[in-house]
């Protein structure tokens, strides 16, 4: 093939002339920033480290659920680097170690070793690893010196070296088909510990040589009541092993390096001499939680144990290695860590005071100095640092996790430093609601809302509102003038929930973003802050969600309205969380409850005596519930059930069926059209969005005719995968089906083609992409749908009454990159050209104009075409640089992008999101509503009045003239 | 490299032509009604039937049968009798079905047009509507489609009548709603086209040929030998100049 630099010259101008016209909308240096902003995220953390490495450091190393390591600073909660791995069980971190400057780091279910070096984050090295599920690692130490990191697998243990990730030696372990090996454990002497586990039968310890990887002892020992070392032992004090029986409640004591046949020690927990009883609460698994300040030392003697859900001792054991004395019983406690620095340990342990949750530290002394108050949100995980102070007292800094995905970072008073949000690595879905008018446009707003009281009253109001009006414009002009004096840069525009109104073009908006975790965010558009937050407890993990916005700002005085709708992906069981947008407060309007589970839920245009658009849930015997189902609403509904249509699509039966309500909100099945799942199977369904606006009809074609667009809003694209994934035989079907009667529009199929495929469905066309399995490459194909040079209606579009089949033209391109995802522009009147929104796997966001995928492009140029503006047919998609919105601000695994309208119509406001945020505005025909911001107002106005005088002059001449010649 | 997309062009080609025929013959077949039947042996018949009650509840009954023949070209016709004397009076004297928003609806079982020979029976039908209204109203002209997959599944049926308003007017003549008069055609997809990189090529060869040749033959010493060799000739003159001279005054030196 020919590289495309070697266009004939005619077509490589038409296409220079075309990307200019499109290119400015990439953005200057000085407008970085300004209209954009990104959030980095991390996720969920695994393992969290502080950079214990030198006294005055602000480093945190986090390991999270989303595969990336990243470092933390811990003044400010910035980002200071991260590392974004594979996603998937490929790229899971199994565990991370930290030891000075060296982060280790095992990657991938026993994949890779790796070590980081924490200042700068670079990679040291990276070790592949023998096959095998990981099970434990830790650091071995000789001498007071770390110089080695073991790690176990199901059947292996290897020893590798800190420098430079060398294996020092590997061995297979004895009966490994039989015995479970869970830990590993090295006290800093010349043997590394490997324990397994026979469940319920006994356990094995076996003691390796550090020097060549020698067995040096191997004894089992009896224990018919262990089933798991990982989850019911720990190593204390001088290599005791102490585990936990819950079935007994006994504790059983081991001296690992013991020589000859070992036992159990058991200490039953009903009969220590330890005040108050150690009662385990009913059902609850005990847990023991112990600490190893470094590894070459032996761990502390002293240990928690979890007795309940909020209940942890605090216990020691004793130097004879088998009784064991409790310091303190903490009732109610959450969550509890230790940490030391130099000599000192302490223990940190968190509980909740009257509804706010306070930390306390101990040693001996036992002192409450941290108070978390901000929620009372059950937390997972705690981090603790301890630090020597200049005047040797023990210094602390805390890290802790709580349930919903916040990572919380206190200072020693009690400060809360900082929060970050890393439930918004993972947000599912999410709207942008108009933001509310200011109170004296709402009063304005009011006025016609009001019923008419009498002629007198009505003009006493309108001039009462003039006046607030025009007090409110002198605040505003004098407001201008006091910060036009001030240097620029110094005025502050804080934005809080109270000062939030609407801006004279609605380029401000709430973006209200649900999260996977549950978590509910209202987030400024223009500055990125996070307004409101909500967590919904008890939802679960696998349930997805729908947001509807119901009533939008516009019904003053009815307050916005929100329903989120979240289903349980198992069981179809579905709930209702109707809210406010603009202040995230649970609306008080109780939801209907819903016993069955639900299939399809649909937003009517219809809307009850408050403004809320009608919801319809249908469940699984195709009942229809309404919400709000106010008498209104469902006389409404009664008078309209049958022009009511619906559709509902099975995926894994192939059946997309359609329904019309009955009156007494039963439904009817009216058509059915089955795909065989033999042959194809149904991968995604998408219709028109409801707020998109179409401008014109139909394109005006270089002769002067007119091509009318098939523009069905019932019209649903339908894409289909065969399940034959053989290369030659692979295809992707593309089916357009009309929602309402069933009719299948048009019906093509890709050969040799494959998922993913990633479309957009707008107006009049589809574009989607597949992944072409003979040339191997990613292929962009759009269709637009005509209806011809006459309209059969074209007063009114009803699916019912279009007999005739619309002219369906496509053209397919190649397109050089994978892309993760696509979204179309929109426009408050669809009046500016559309782009595609493309967002590529490097984290860039491409704006292609929709100009290029045209399947009218023509073959060869005519004067029709160049007429039409046409742009010439050329197989390849170009990718330019310049349409990267987002320049150098990468939204890592972009999983979707939102678009809005503004109310300038030249705009449209754009979010991406992933592991990143990234908002901006973007401009598909320029800006050609607004002035630029150098616009000379001076020029203008000085012209204008100049222009205005000499009329005044020439008038006063010519009068002066006129008489003259009169006297004449 | 250039026969490659060649090729490729010509196999892209034959494809969507053979698709325009298919679906040109198809056109043609859809038979009216009262067309002998088609005593092809190949061919087989399913049933199709329909249903217009006033009350919600759909009561299927045979209209006619389809008869589908399979294979390379795939082809339908449908034979049906006339509408009972009742049947009509469902439909217009009543005009209860039309009133009430009633809908006629239609099925045919799901079949395999290609897959007869194991004569494997699909459960369930594929349904479709039109409003009864707009039936009557264009005096029982209709348009029944089927559409097929890849494989020759039938995938769904569509009927719309011409034309679909209902304007609400009455048909008096009750010899307009005896007998139907059906377009009927069965649509197989279109295959969507590939990038057409070697139609492509081969224009950007044929510009090139047109206008890049003459010049591009020319080389570039060709085309300023006139420039060159007088610069060259003054450069080695000159050089001799200074070597000579540089020779001079080392001679002198000495």
């Amino acid at each position: 093939m020919k590289p495309p630099a070697k266009m004939s010259k005619p077509t490589s101008l038409f296409v220079i002339f075309f990307s200019l016209f499109v290119m400015s909308e990439a953005v200057f240096e000085d407008q970085v920033g300004k209209f954009d902003w990104r959030q980095q995220y991390v996720g969920k953390t695994l393992f969290a480290h502080f950079d214990s490495h030198s006294q005055s450091s602000k480093k945190l190393f986090l390991a999270t659920d989303k595969n990336i390591f990243a470092s933390f600073n811990s003044r400010t909660g910035d980002l200071f680097w991260r590392h974004v791995d594979k996603v998937g069980p490929e790229g899971t971190i199994d565990i991370l170690l930290l030891h000075g400057q060296d982060a280790l780091m095992v990657v991938g279910g026993g994949r890779l070793l790796r070590s980081w070096d924490t200042n700068m984050g670079g990679l040291n090295w990276e070790a592949v690893l023998d096959t095998g599920s990981f099970q434990a690692a830790c650091f071995v130490a000789i001498q007071d010196t770390v110089k080695h990191v073991a790690v176990l697998k199901k059947a292996v243990i290897s020893l590798h070296y800190l420098t430079n990730g060398h294996q020092k030696w590997v061995e297979n372990l004895p009966d490994s088909d039989t015995v479970q090996y869970q830990a590993v454990y090295s006290g800093g002497e010349e043997e590394v510990y490997v324990l397994g586990v026979v469940p319920n039968s006994h356990l094995t310890i076996i003691a390796y040589s550090l020097e060549d990887g020698e067995i040096i002892k191997q004894r089992s020992v009896e224990a018919p009541w262990l089933s798991s070392v990982e989850s019911s032992c720990v190593v204390i004090g001088q290599g005791v092993l102490m585990c936990v029986d819950p079935a007994t409640l006994a504790l059983y004591t081991l001296p690992i390096q013991a020589e000859e046949a070992p036992q159990f020690n058991q200490i039953l927990l009903q009969v220590t001499p330890v005040q108050p009883r150690l009662e385990v609460s009913l059902g609850f698994q005990p847990v023991l939680v112990s600490s190893q300040p470094h590894p070459a030392r032996s761990p502390i003697s002293e240990f928690f144990l979890q007795l309940g859900p909020d209940h942890h001792v605090l216990l020691q054991l004793n130097a004879d290695g088998y009784t064991i004395a409790a310091l303190r019983d903490f009732q109610p406690a959450f969550l509890v860590s230790f940490a030391t620095t130099g000599e000192k340990t302490v223990a940190a342990v968190m509980t909740p005071k009257n509804e706010t949750v306070s930390l306390q530290k101990k040693k001996k002394r036992f002192n409450n100095i941290c108070f978390f108050k901000d929620s009372v949100v059950f937390p997972p995980q705690l981090y603790v640092h301890a630090f020597l102070k200049k005047d040797d007292s023990v210094g602390y800094r805390v890290l802790v996790q709580t349930q919903d995905h916040a990572l919380t970072f206190i200072q020693q008073p009690g400060r809360v430093v900082w929060t970050r949000e890393e439930a918004l690595a993972d947000v599912v879905t999410m709207e942008m609601v108009d933001l509310p008018l200011t109170g004296t446009q709402a009063e304005l707003e009011g006025e016609f809302g009001k019923k008419a009281d009498g002629l007198f009253p009505m003009v006493l109001k309108r001039l009462s509102s003039q006046v607030i009006l025009l007090q409110v414009w002198l605040a505003h002009l004098w407001k201008l003038f006091y910060e036009a004096r001030q240097p620029h840069g110094q005025v502050k525009n804080e934005v809080t929930i109270e000062t939030l109104s609407r801006d004279e073009f609605n380029l401000q908006k709430m973006m209200v973003m649900v999260t996977a975790s549950g978590k509910l965010f209202g987030i400024d558009s223009k500055s990125g802050s996070i307004l409101w937050k909500h967590y919904l407890e008890n939802v679960q993990p696998n349930a997805v969600f729908k947001l509807i916005v119901q009533r939008t700002t516009a019904h003053f005085p009815h307050p916005p309205q929100c329903t989120l709708l979240i289903k349980d992906k198992d069981t179809g069981l579905a709930s209702l969380h109707v809210f406010n947008p603009i202040f995230g407060r649970k609306s008080h309007i109780a939801p209907p409850a819903l016993p069955r589970p639900i299939l399809q839920s649909l937003l009517l245009p219809v809307i009850d005596q408050d403004y809320a658009k009608v919801l319809l849930l249908v469940d699984d015997q195709y009942k229809v519930t309404a919400f709000p189902s106010t008498k209104n609403v469902l006389q409404q509904l009664q008078e309209m059930a049958s022009s009511i249509f619906f559709y509902l699509i099975r995926s894994d039966q192939g059946n997309l069926s359609g329904f019309r309500l009955r009156k007494d909100l039963s439904t009817e099945r009216i058509w059915e059209v089955v795909l065989p799942t033999e042959v194809q199977k149904i991968v995604a369904v998408n219709g028109k969005r409801p707020n998109e606006h179409v401008h014109s009809q139909g394109r005006v074609m270089g002769d002067r005719s007119v091509l009318y667009k098939y523009l069905n809003p019932n019209l649903l694209a339908v894409v289909t995968e065969s399940t034959d994934a053989h290369p030659e035989r692979a295809f992707v079907g593309v089916f357009l089906v009309d929602g309402v009667t069933g009719r299948i529009i048009h019906e093509a199929v890709q050969r040799k083609a494959r998922g993913p495929v990633h479309f957009v469905h707008s107006e009049n066309w589809v574009v989607y992409e597949y992944w072409n399995t003979k040339s191997r490459r990613n292929e962009f194909s759009v269709l637009e749908l005509f209806e011809g040079t006459e309209l059969y209606n074209s007063t009114v579009f009803s699916s019912l009454d279009r007999p005739h089949l619309p002219q369906v033209l496509q053209q397919t391109y190649i397109f050089p990159s994978p892309i993760t995802t696509m979204e179309a522009t929109l426009t408050e009147k669809g009046i500016t050209s559309r782009h595609l929104l493309v967002g590529l796997p490097s984290g860039a966001i491409l704006s292609l104009p929709k100009m290029f995928l045209d399947p009218r492009r023509p073959e060869v140029v005519t004067e029709h075409s160049r007429e039409e503006n046409l742009i010439p047919y050329a197989p390849e998609m170009p990718i330019r640089t310049e349409w990267f919105i987002n320049y150098n601000q990468t939204v890592a695994r972009v999983k979707g992008i939102y678009t809005a309208p503004s109310g300038l119509e030249s705009t449209c406001l754009v979010v991406a999101y992933g592991l990143d945020i990234y908002q901006t505005r973007v401009y598909p025909s320029k800006q050609f509503d607004v002035l630029k911001d150098d616009y000379d107002y001076v020029l203008i106005s000085s012209v204008l009045l100049a222009l205005f005088f000499a009329t005044m002059i020439s008038k006063r001449l010519a009068q002066v003239k006129l008489l003259n010649r009169a006297w004449r | 490299m250039a026969s490659v997309p060649r090729s490729f062009l010509l196999l892209s080609i034959i494809p969507t032509i053979l698709i325009l025929c298919a679906d040109f013959a198809c056109c043609n077949t859809g038979r009216k009604t009262g067309d002998g039947l088609d005593t092809d042996f190949s061919g087989f018949s399913v049933p199709l039937e329909h249903s217009f009650q006033v009350d919600d509840v759909s009561r299927f009954r045979m209209r006619g049968a389809l008869q589908l023949r399979g294979g390379r070209e795939t082809s339908v016709s449908l034979s049906q009798s006339q509408l009972s004397e009742e049947d009509r009076n469902t439909l217009k004297v009543g005009e209860e079905v039309a009133a009430v928003d009633g809908l006629y609806k239609i099925r045919v079982p799901r079949v395999s047009l290609t897959d007869r020979q194991t004569e494997r029976q699909m459960d369930g039908y594929l349904t479709a509507f039109v409003r009864a209204c707009s039936l009557v109203e264009s005096h029982l002209s209709d348009v029944i489609t089927l559409h097929t997959d890849v494989s020759g599944y039938l995938i769904g049926v569509s009927i719309v009548t011409i034309p679909g308003a209902c304007r609400g007017t009455e048909v008096e003549d009750e010899v307009d709603l005896e007998a139907f008069n059906t377009t009927l055609t069965i649509i197989a997809p279109t295959n969507a086209p590939q990038p057409e990189t070697a139609l492509f090529i081969e224009r950007m060869d044929i510009e090139h040929e047109k206008r890049g040749k003459p010049q591009e033959q020319k080389s570039f010493f060709a085309k300023y030998w006139m420039y060159i060799v007088p610069l060259v000739l003054f450069l080695m003159m000159s050089g001799a100049q200074d070597q000579s001279g540089g020779g001079a005054a080392n001679g002198g030196g000495r």
